[in-house]
């Protein structure tokens, strides 16, 4: 049995657990075996209907006493103490925070390999698994093997469609309740502090205007959020830009930083540098505005304008102006 | 307080990453070799900790002769030592690394770490594993992904970026943390301190790792083809501005 660890917002599956459960029922086809889904907190029995789309038999919800906030080891230990009682050998997570570091722990539990990053994964002969992974955020490619008597994996961002499965499925719905000592609650969220968040985040803009160090100021990027106001859009930066303290992190765009995926990214005065792009690579398109026609962006770029952005962008916050 | 940052050598990657022949590394001539933004920030807030509240801050790394490098970056930003677990030039993996920290770890010191600190994931490898099986073999507690932190009477006060806000964490000292860039701002070393530090001694270790059947292993590395096809140009200059209203209109359809 394959068991796939699925996060929810009250019952309604995370983006990024449907792709894992898409790259578990893969493995489940192949392997010719069933897949089940665990999940932790409110209403995760309403998971049923929609994880039965994508060919879950059975959907195990932990109920814990004291599980009421997210505590990363007692969720690793209902998972292990699941799996053992299940059978399941593989088991997935989605590559997210709370998805990578519960599975690094059912790992040191089952003293179990965990490959993440997961882009593809078949079987050998033998057995084992024969897996694409991302490395440098995606700019190279690991071919691994992956084997044990157990197998953890989490899936890349975005690289498994979401598709029903062929056969709908109804799944069983049950609680499981895990045995979990009162240490394993030594790391648990102790409180939520919200954000005051302006604007769109980057993540989730359709539209982001990028400066780099080309940008020349903090000033500079007056410009930039003009353009991206017009555009209804959200501006980031590269690294380079934010080590020059011209904005804050939070709007860095990289490896280390955001990755987006907008409809179209405008980088201006940007080099494109690998650990840029691999943050921006989910982009439909990409506008490069930028005074050198050999910099790594002009040749990623869809379009290019050979200029510098300091002449460009206000011509073009004008015209859009007079239009709007 | 004895605050540990954990960090690891990495190739300085430019705009292409080039592979060997036997597609099993990648070709390193011309370049040069630095460390994850994350573990500067490891480093940074080593450093920084002392400074609030004394102690002593160590820099580790599992690597070749050469990491000696990036533990003297570690040492010009201040921290007090530097220990190498040398290996040869084989990837080690996530696993066996974790193994030979540990290991390396409690040997450096009897009185044991108050805080360790790991980058959130390497540059290169990406596992996001390394810390967790770490804390395990120790026995301490871990919080990973972290951009915020502060310590108070023994306590780590640790903040994860959540959609819409922040999740807080305390958890008892010692505790193994793993930190984002973003989390403070690294320091430059002065040429004084780059010299300094290339005086100081770096105590160079032999890692002891269990070798487990099983695991994670590579079998090679590929480069991604990419889309090579050029940018389609649209002008130079503000020339170009009618050029790029039309394909913001017609076919990004954002205005």
């Amino acid at each position: 049995m394959i068991l796939a660890l699925v996060e929810h917002d009250k019952g309604t599956p995370e983006e990024l657990s449907l792709e894992a459960l898409a790259m578990a029922r893969e493995l489940a086809t192949a392997e010719g075996d069933s897949l089940e889904a665990v999940a932790f907190g409110d209403e995760a029995d309403a998971l049923g209907d929609e994880l039965g789309e994508y060919g879950v038999e059975a959907v195990h919800c932990v109920a814990h006493h004291h599980l009421e906030r997210y505590a990363p080891d007692a969720w690793a230990e209902s998972v292990v103490q699941l799996a053992s009682e299940r059978e399941a050998k593989t088991i997935t997570a989605p590559g997210t925070d709370r998805g990578r570091e519960v599975l690094a722990r059912v790992g040191t539990s089952l003293d179990a390999p965990m490959a993440t990053n997961c882009l593809a994964v078949d079987i050998a002969d033998d057995g084992a698994y024969e897996l694409r992974r991302n490395r440098w955020g995606g700019s190279l490619i690991e071919h691994a093997r992956l084997d044990g008597e157990h197998k953890l994996l989490t899936a890349a961002e975005h690289e498994f469609p979401i598709e029903p499965a062929a056969s709908p499925t109804e799944p069983s719905v049950s609680t499981f309740e895990p045995d979990v000592d009162d240490d394993l609650f030594a790391v648990q969220v102790d409180r939520v502090e919200t954000g005051d968040e302006e604007g769109i985040p980057l993540g989730e803009a359709r539209v982001v205007v990028g400066g780099g160090r080309g940008v020349g100021s903090a000033e500079d990027y007056d410009q930039l959020e003009e353009l991206a106001e017009l555009l209804g859009g959200t501006v980031g930066a590269s690294r380079a830009a934010v080590n020059e303290g011209w904005r804050p992190h939070d709007d860095q765009v990289g490896q280390t930083g955001a990755k987006i995926s907008p409809d179209i990214y405008i980088a201006c005065g940007i080099s494109g540098a690998v650990q840029h792009m691999v943050g921006c690579k989910g982009a439909d398109t990409l506008l490069a505005i930028n005074t050198d026609s050999e910099a790594a962006i002009v040749q990623k770029a869809d379009w290019a304008v050979i200029g510098d952005l300091h002449e460009v962008v206000p011509e073009l916050n004008e015209v859009l102006r007079d239009a709007a | 307080m004895k605050v540990l940052a954990c960090i690891k050598r990495v190739p300085d990657t430019g705009a292409k990453i080039v592979l060997t022949e036997d597609e099993q590394r990648i070709d390193t001539s011309g370049l040069g070799f630095t460390m994850s933004p994350h573990e500067e920030c490891a480093i940074e807030e080593a450093v920084a900790q002392v400074e609030t509240h004394g102690g002593s801050a160590h820099v580790l790394t599992l690597g070749p002769p050469e990491a000696d490098e990036q533990l003297r970056t570690g040492l010009a930003m201040q921290a007090d030592e530097a220990t190498l677990l040398e290996t040869d030039e084989e990837e080690w993996s996530p696993r066996a690394t974790a193994d030979a920290l540990a290991d390396g770890i409690d040997r450096l010191d009897d009185e044991g770490f108050d805080l360790l600190l790991f980058g959130n994931e390497s540059a290169d490898a990406a596992n996001y594993q390394v810390a967790v099986r770490v804390a395990s073999e120790l026995g301490y507690p871990c919080v990973t992904g972290i951009k915020d932190l502060e310590v108070e009477d023994g306590t780590a006060i640790a903040k994860r970026e959540i959609s819409g806000g922040e999740e807080v964490y305390e958890v008892d000292l010692p505790a193994v943390v793993t930190v984002k860039e973003g989390l403070n701002e690294p320091r430059y070393a002065s040429m004084r301190a780059k010299m300094q530090a290339r005086r100081q001694e770096i105590e160079s270790v032999e890692p002891r790792a269990e070798t487990r059947a099983g695991g994670l292993e590579k079998v090679r590395l590929e480069a991604p083809e990419t889309d090579d096809s050029p940018a389609e140009i649209l002008g130079e200059g503000s020339e170009a501005v009618p050029e790029i209203v039309e394909i913001l209109a017609e076919e990004v359809e954002v205005v």
